[in-house]
């Protein structure tokens, strides 16, 4: 092995692979230099053969590389996470109430499984539930950054092994036999001369018991029969069946439909409200107050609150970027991208230049927005999605003008996230509402105000400056511009969300070390810098699935097949030379072997190829995409976009620990479909300080039509006792592979996504009313 | 305010609302029958999707008034009484290829997968690639691939 491949995850350097959640990594040393902006490369020269990969020059570790945004997390987890318990109960079932949210990505049947696997019961023991906002768990409550298995997986699986042992020492002391010979088998305890008990009947009595500590011992991953075996969801059969249960659907007394008439601009402010008698007096309408931006209508039904809409004369004041449309946002972003800075470099260098541009994207989930709240003078109660709750309490409290401990947060699981959840707009709008209308409330954002109001990715560019001779890649700059990503929820608790919200450093530094702490070039590209700059304009934006990577690797990615091509060597033979980390090389051998790399296609049609690590895995993506007439131009019928299709696609993933196969591949297929979506459909168009999407059929999310017949997911052996996150690792892969692809498809390298942005695919909405009046035609369209 | 009558998952039911409130909320809001999921109200996600007559449609964007007494209406919930078992055979395709990830869109993704299956068999031929290309329903998880297999298996069990 060359000596400077490194690896992402560095072998256990203990036999019994028993250590702690810090002890694992010695990175940590690195915690005061880690978020440091200052990545000022010095490089080496190397003389070998350039067709070797040894050749490749060198680049030093980036911040990513040594500690990365996990890290961060599960430092800032660290003190906290023996508050987490497991409870047996009487009937023989394990409660856990993971701090953290189940928004799809699989969470509970993981926590599920650790349980099952460390107190030796079957999986239909074990219950999971979601807790409400605990201010005393301070950083550890927040679901994000792909950290959940990261930074719970020893804790949670230390509770349940501790529980068994407890039960183990509680059965020994009543037989009066040494706690060694009693044995643990699918919820029930055996000792010696054929005695048994279930957990259920020891439940009681090990409870009671005074605390005392207990020595548990974990696992050995060959002892095993639940982790890293495929399981099912756990909440499989409620889903299937209706009765899963999201905001909307819960039966709090009193807390009646609610939606808000809103204003054309973004964030604009509500000046008043015209004929407030006309809409109290509408049928189905039990309340109109006008909020901070807009007027919200609370009724019988949410078809009446509709309805209502249509009627509200309102005059509004403006909003926070009402000149803005997508030149001008573009025009800012052009003029705040950071110098390069190469220094002086051999005679003979080569450079390749490119500037890629990322339009505005949605973090909608398919469940709108929704929050129930229910505000008394001295309480109030809230159910809702929020991956942060802890910051949501603390805020809606401050907001009502309540002490913190009067304010009781549920948090419930919902349909998607995206990032959507680590805010809590719903949360607080609803608390304003039923605080001004003294009742309880049922909020939900209309789709139109998802899409229009709701929080987005933030459009960007990413400018890269690359210097090679003779076969060697001096130096790899990239500079990439956004407007400004927030990060006002911080690690989950006050301390650093309002760090994100001082003026001085504040979100920019933040969003800096955000950025510095996940992105890393996983190439030899001898002096590489990678850096950001945001524009302080104010959109409504948030962490989208992944942040930054889709944007930053795909630019990276389509240069290295520019490079690749200059050289004139074939992309995966480029990559392969240059790659710095064995187990992405590893990914990307299989996925050029699974994938049949470089078979013969059809003119107008090409395979490409991304790799990416992060949160501790690797990933390489293989696609095949079809650029021919025939396919770009098939109808679709109704309002819809076609294009190009992705035909295939081979993922390949290490994930460290594989917990469960179904979910990983659960959540590959999702990272690829959002890839989809992002290089090639889906985009916001902002015009005049509001976005023209109001509808899935305006925002073009990857729809079945789209979506590719044939997709592969490999999963490697482990490479690691730790899992890697998984939830967000598959986007920035597949989208470079897909442009890739394009790109070697049609001849030209695309420079502004989704390709199809430049041609807007759908007669907007109106702005106002802001939501618009539901069909009633839906019996015409039965099949 | 106006009765309205029809039969709602096997059983006659009478529910007072205004004739133009559309009947996504009669069942979610006044019935409390919250299988079919709000997304859009613009019949455009197709979480909603439900059956009338044993056909797909969507609720969002029918008024009540339009629907008549002798209508069945079937929703999520009362699906695996269509077939007198616990679960309908889409149902368990679903289960057994572990579709769902947040789960908001599957009510409606197995009620419009159901219906293009009928659709197909009334047609005398399977179910076809082509066929799922023009199912509608948003998954924002992106679980397409498994709705493919899922729908296929589910096909084969429910028979001609």
């Amino acid at each position: 092995m060359a000596e400077h491949r490194r690896s992402l995850d560095r072998p256990s350097d203990q036999p019994d692979g028993r250590r702690g959640l810090l002890g694992r990594r010695k990175v940590l040393g690195y915690l005061i230099a880690a978020p440091t902006l200052a990545v000022g490369v010095s490089w080496l020269t190397n003389e070998s053969d350039p067709r070797a990969a040894d050749a490749a020059v060198p680049s030093l570790p980036q911040p990513a590389d040594i500690f990365d945004l996990g890290d961060l997390q599960n430092l800032a987890a660290a003190p906290t996470s023996g508050l987490i318990t497991v409870q047996l109960k009487s009937d023989g079932t394990a409660y856990f109430a993971v701090p953290r949210t189940e928004v799809g990505q699989g969470i509970t049947t993981a926590f599920a499984m650790m349980v099952a696997e460390e107190l030796d019961l079957p999986m239909n023991k074990v219950e999971i539930a979601l807790a409400d906002a605990r201010p005393e768990l301070l950083m550890n409550q927040l679901t994000g950054g792909s950290n959940s298995m990261r930074s719970m997986y020893l804790p949670v699986r230390t509770a349940a092994a501790v529980a068994r042992q407890r039960l183990v020492e509680t059965a020994a002391t009543r037989w009066g036999v040494d706690a060694a010979k009693v044995t643990t088998r699918k919820g029930v305890l055996s000792g010696p001369s054929g005695r048994t008990a279930t957990y259920g009947s020891l439940a009681k009595l090990a409870a009671t018991a005074q605390t005392i500590t207990v020595s548990a011992e974990l696992k050995d991953p060959s002892e095993f029969s639940v982790l890293g075996k495929p399981r099912n969801r756990v909440d499989g059969h409620d889903i299937v069946t209706g009765r899963k249960q999201f905001a909307m659907d819960l039966d709090v007394p009193g807390a009646k439909p609610t939606m808000v008439a809103r204003p054309p601009t973004i964030n604009g402010t509500l000046k008043s409200i015209n004929n407030l008698a006309e809409l109290r007096a509408l049928p189905g309408i039990t309340d109109v107050v006008g909020i901070t931006h807009g007027v919200a209508i609370r009724g019988e039904t949410f078809g009446q609150c509709i309805d209502a809409i249509q009627k509200v004369d309102a005059t509004w004041g403006p909003g926070t970027v009402d000149g803005e449309s997508d030149a001008t946002v573009l025009a800012k972003l052009r003029a705040a991208q950071l110098p390069m800075a190469a220094p002086s470099l051999p005679l003979l260098t080569k450079t390749i230049d490119a500037e890629f541009v990322f339009a505005f994207a949605s973090n909608s989930p398919l469940e709108p927005d929704c929050a129930i709240a229910d505000v008394g003078p001295d309480s109030a109660e809230i159910w809702s999605c929020l991956k942060v709750p802890i910051v949501a309490q603390e805020d809606i409290a401050k907001q009502l003008g309540l002490p913190i401990d009067a304010v009781k947060v549920h948090v419930t699981q919902g349909g998607g996230s995206f990032g959507r959840h680590l805010f809590h707009d719903v949360a607080a709008e609803a608390a304003e509402i039923s605080q001004k209308m003294g009742k309880a409330v049922k909020l939900s954002w209309s789709r139109t105000d998802n899409f229009r109001q709701g929080r987005t990715h933030p459009m960007c560019t990413s400018r890269v400056r690359v210097n090679y001779l003779a076969g060697n890649v001096l130096t790899y700059e990239q500079r990439h511009t956004s407007v400004e990503t927030d990060f006002g929820h911080g690690l989950g608790e006050m301390i650093t969300a309002f760090a994100a919200d001082i003026p001085v450093g504040g979100n920019l530094s933040f969003a800096e070390t955000i950025f510095a702490l996940t992105q890393s070039s996983p190439y030899n590209f001898g002096v590489t810098t990678q850096l950001l700059n945001e524009i302080p304009l104010k959109f409504n934006t948030g962490s989208m699935r992944n942040i930054y990577s889709p944007n930053v690797v795909c630019a990276e990615e389509l240069v290295v097949d520019q490079l690749a091509a200059k050289m004139g060597q074939d992309p995966v033979r480029f990559r392969r030379n240059f790659l710095k980390d064995q187990r992405l090389l590893a990914v990307l051998n299989k996925a050029a072997e699974v994938g049949s790399w470089g078979k013969a296609m059809p003119k107008g049609t090409a395979q490409g190829v991304g790799v990416h690590s992060e949160y501790r895995a690797a990933v390489a993506t293989l696609v095949e995409i079809d650029c021919r007439p025939e396919t770009v131009n098939r109808p679709v019928e109704g309002e819809g976009v076609t294009g190009p299709r992705v035909t295939k696609a081979v993922i390949v993933v290490d994930p460290g620990f594989c917990i469960n196969p179904r979910g990983l591949e659960a959540q590959m297929f999702g990272g690829l479909q959002d890839a989809i979506a992002l290089a090639l459909t889906s985009s916001l168009h902002i015009k005049n300080g509001i976005p023209l999407e109001g509808s899935w059929d305006n925002y073009f999310y990857t729809r079945e039509w789209n979506s590719p017949l044939d997709v592969q997911v490999v999963i490697m052996p482990n490479t690691s006792e730790s899992p890697s996150g998984a939830g967000e690792l598959s986007v920035a892969p597949a989208f470079a592979a897909i442009a890739c692809a394009y790109a070697r498809a049609t001849g030209t390298m695309p420079t502004y996504f989704p390709i199809n942005h430049g041609k807007l695919s759908f007669e907007p909405l109106p702005l106002q009313p802001s939501t618009p009046q539901s069909p009633t035609d839906g019996l015409d369209h039965t099949f | 305010m106006p009765t309205h009558t029809f039969k709602l998952n096997g059983k006659q039911i009478s529910v007072e609302a205004e004739d133009n409130v559309r009947l996504l909320w009669v069942l979610r809001d006044l019935l409390g029958v919250t299988g079919p999921k709000y997304g859009c109200a613009l019949e455009v996600c197709k979480s909603c999707t439900s059956h009338i007559n044993g056909k797909a449609f969507n609720p969002c964007s029918v008024q009540v008034k339009d629907i008549a007494p002798g209508d069945e209406v079937t929703t999520i919930e009362g699906l695996p009484a269509t077939v007198g078992k616990d679960l309908h055979p889409m149902q368990e395709a679903w289960l057994k290829y572990d579709v769902a990830q947040c789960g908001y869109c599957q009510p409606g993704q197995i009620m419009a997968a159901v219906a293009k299956v009928k659709q197909a068999q009334k047609e005398g031929r399977d179910i076809t690639d082509a066929d799922l290309d023009e199912l509608r329903n948003i998954c924002r998880c992106g679980t397409y691939s498994r709705i493919r297999e899922a729908v296929k298996a589910g096909a084969e069990d429910m028979g001609a």
